[in-house]
């Protein structure tokens, strides 16, 4: 079966940012841009699939800037097999994306057939958490979101014919059985990703990258949202440092009266 | 749009039996949605209950003032409430409303952008402020910044944020007597074809939950081990607390998963946060930088977390809490 990973370019998230003065954006001149760790939690996923025999093929896909080629072909080089990158000047809103990723599912026949669509539970820059259970809406497929655990269930013939999803939910844990394909978005305990080494690197360069367009896939981009204002938020300034437990007790008591 | 009175639906999260503090604090955003329309005494707010058996909870609801309507889908399909069978009953009802809510707990963000994309419409997640009926504030990055977004939509889906939204007060509940609020029942039920619900694990607790407790003590990978974090435990304990951890106490495996504080687990603002051992990484001070009171016990002196501390203690946090646990 297919394994289709849906990645993401975005702000290093060990980098501080930093919000324009005009309130139009964050700095993202010369920072230092990354996949996105959910993202890479999923290409890890897709790629252990593949390496236990469940998946035959694993297609990378990013929607964005040029500079998106620059993670896909980190993708390569962690094991994906080839990338389609979908060329976009500004990064598409969660709804886009999704249709953008089920015209993909469509021209790789993957709506009908066992398959996996994963992708990150959310962006660690928009904070969304929302393109999965979009897509998984639009291609009225099931949807396993904030996935710790996968296995993959096979019918009486021998067909890969659904997936056991563990989810974190809040409280505890829930167990899903979902006919494939499926979509399914990672939570960050899913797996541990592996580093890309070098002659994975080099190899990565030599493995198709398809370039696409949205007209090209047939979808019209509609602006739901519009970005009024970034502004930083109201900074915490720093306290006291007490010397010793019975100040800090007397503090809390007294002072800021929370005990 | 801001001259019709607002329609505003609440989609309630439970547990078959009791209605959860975060829907209680979405259906205070939805009133607060209303107050800031033009038309804000016309507004009126229905909450949607889909549930098995859930008698308890609608009648928790219909006690709420300001609650309009309850429409109530009553069948074993939504027992365990899977996005599936939900998503396609609430956009439908949802035509006829201008708004959507719910809470950004894991229930709401796993099902309300579904339900969105039936509807064609974007989603603007994990809200912490309301300006107008279709401008809110929302935080990106971490929290490192808020953006203010316009929803262009006819129907605007939204998830909120519970931490920056107050509890119903008691003086807001109406006596049996005088309930005034219309109950709809919903017999369609739409059947998923493709999710079966296989388990659940829930942690049991005695403690107040994450979200809702007054005082919130969280250890980090300074505790060392599972045994250390009781350290953390009898603190909470004293102080009628609840237990939060960072992304590295979780992972080293000293706590459950649903206890992490931070940017990708619970986001909780209680009167009082204690982190102990926890550098402070943007990740978990996305979780709790709002807290009223914050206080940082930690080893090394230039750890991040002391920058957003009101009170901060530098030293080994075996000798710190065992005095703290006797003295509070």
């Amino acid at each position: 079966m297919k394994v289709l990973v849906a990645i993401k370019r975005v702000i290093d998230p060990y980098v501080k940012i930093r919000v324009k003065s005009d309130g139009s954006s964050v700095e993202n001149n010369n920072v230092k841009m990354t996949m996105n760790p959910f993202c890479e939690i999923a290409v890890e996923e897709a790629v252990r699939l593949k390496e236990t025999g469940y998946a035959d093929e694993v297609i990378v896909v990013s929607a964005g800037e040029h500079g998106c080629q620059e993670q896909l072909r980190t993708a390569l080089a962690l094991g994906a097999d080839r990338a389609i990158h979908i060329d976009f000047i500004t990064p598409p809103e969660p709804l886009t994306v999704a249709k953008l990723l089920k015209a993909v599912m469509q021209q790789e026949s993957m709506l009908d057939e066992a398959g996996l669509v994963l992708l990150g539970k959310q962006s660690i820059d928009t904070d969304n958490n929302q393109v999965a259970q979009m897509l998984a809406a639009l291609t009225q497929r099931p949807q396993g979101t904030f996935a710790s655990q996968l296995k993959i269930i096979a019918d009486e013939n021998g067909n890969k014919s659904s997936v056991e999803v563990t989810r974190e939910i809040d409280g505890g844990l829930e167990t899903l059985k979902l006919a494939l394909p499926a979509i399914i978005s990672t939570d960050l305990r899913l797996n541990e990703p592996r580093y890309a080494s070098l002659p994975n690197i080099m190899k990565a360069k030599r493995k198709p990258l398809e370039v696409l367009t949205a007209s090209a896939l047939g979808v019209e981009e509609v602006k739901h949202q519009e970005i009024l204002e970034v502004m930083p938020p109201v900074e915490r300034k720093a306290g006291v440092i007490v010397q010793n437990v019975t100040e800090l007790v007397d503090k809390l008591k007294s002072e800021a009266k929370v005990i | 749009m801001d001259d019709q009175p607002l329609r505003v639906l609440v989609v309630a999260q439970h547990d078959n039996s009791q209605v959860s503090m975060e829907t209680l604090r979405t259906i205070k955003a939805a009133r607060l949605l209303i107050m800031s329309s033009e038309q804000h005494d016309k507004g009126a707010v229905s909450v949607f209950v889909a549930g098995h058996s859930c008698e308890t909870v609608v009648d928790s609801i219909t006690a709420i003032s300001g609650v309009d309507k309850v429409i109530v889908a009553d069948s074993s399909d939504h027992q365990y409430r899977l996005a599936e069978n939900m998503a396609e009953l609430i956009a439908e009802i949802g035509q006829d409303y201008s708004h959507l809510l719910a809470p950004a707990t894991t229930f709401g963000k796993d099902l309300m952008p579904r339900v969105a994309a039936l509807l064609e419409v974007g989603q603007l997640s994990d809200v912490v402020e309301i300006q107008t009926p279709d401008i809110v504030i929302r935080p990106i990055y971490a929290g490192n910044a808020l953006a203010k977004v316009k929803s262009l939509d006819s129907i605007k889906v939204i998830t909120i944020r519970s931490s920056a939204f107050d509890a119903i007060e008691s003086e807001e509940l109406v006596s049996s007597e005088d309930k005034k609020v219309k109950i709809e029942r919903w017999d369609k039920s739409i059947k998923a074809q493709s999710t079966e619900f296989v388990s659940q694990l829930k942690v049991e607790s005695e403690r107040p939950e994450l979200p809702e407790a007054r005082v919130v003590i969280s250890g980090g990978r300074g505790l060392g081990s599972q045994e250390n974090f009781d350290l953390i435990e009898q603190l909470a304990d004293k102080l009628g607390g609840a237990i939060g951890a960072s992304r590295a106490a979780v992972d080293a495996g000293f706590v459950s998963n649903d206890l992490q504080v931070g940017q990708t687990g619970k986001i909780v603002a209680p009167e009082l946060y204690i982190a102990v051992g926890i550098s402070g990484a943007i990740q978990h001070l996305a979780g709790m930088k709002e807290s009223k009171v914050i206080v940082a016990i930690n080893s090394d002196p230039d750890a991040p977390i002391f920058q957003v501390a009101d009170y901060g203690i530098v030293g080994d946090l075996f000798e710190i809490m065992p005095e703290l646990i006797r003295s509070v």
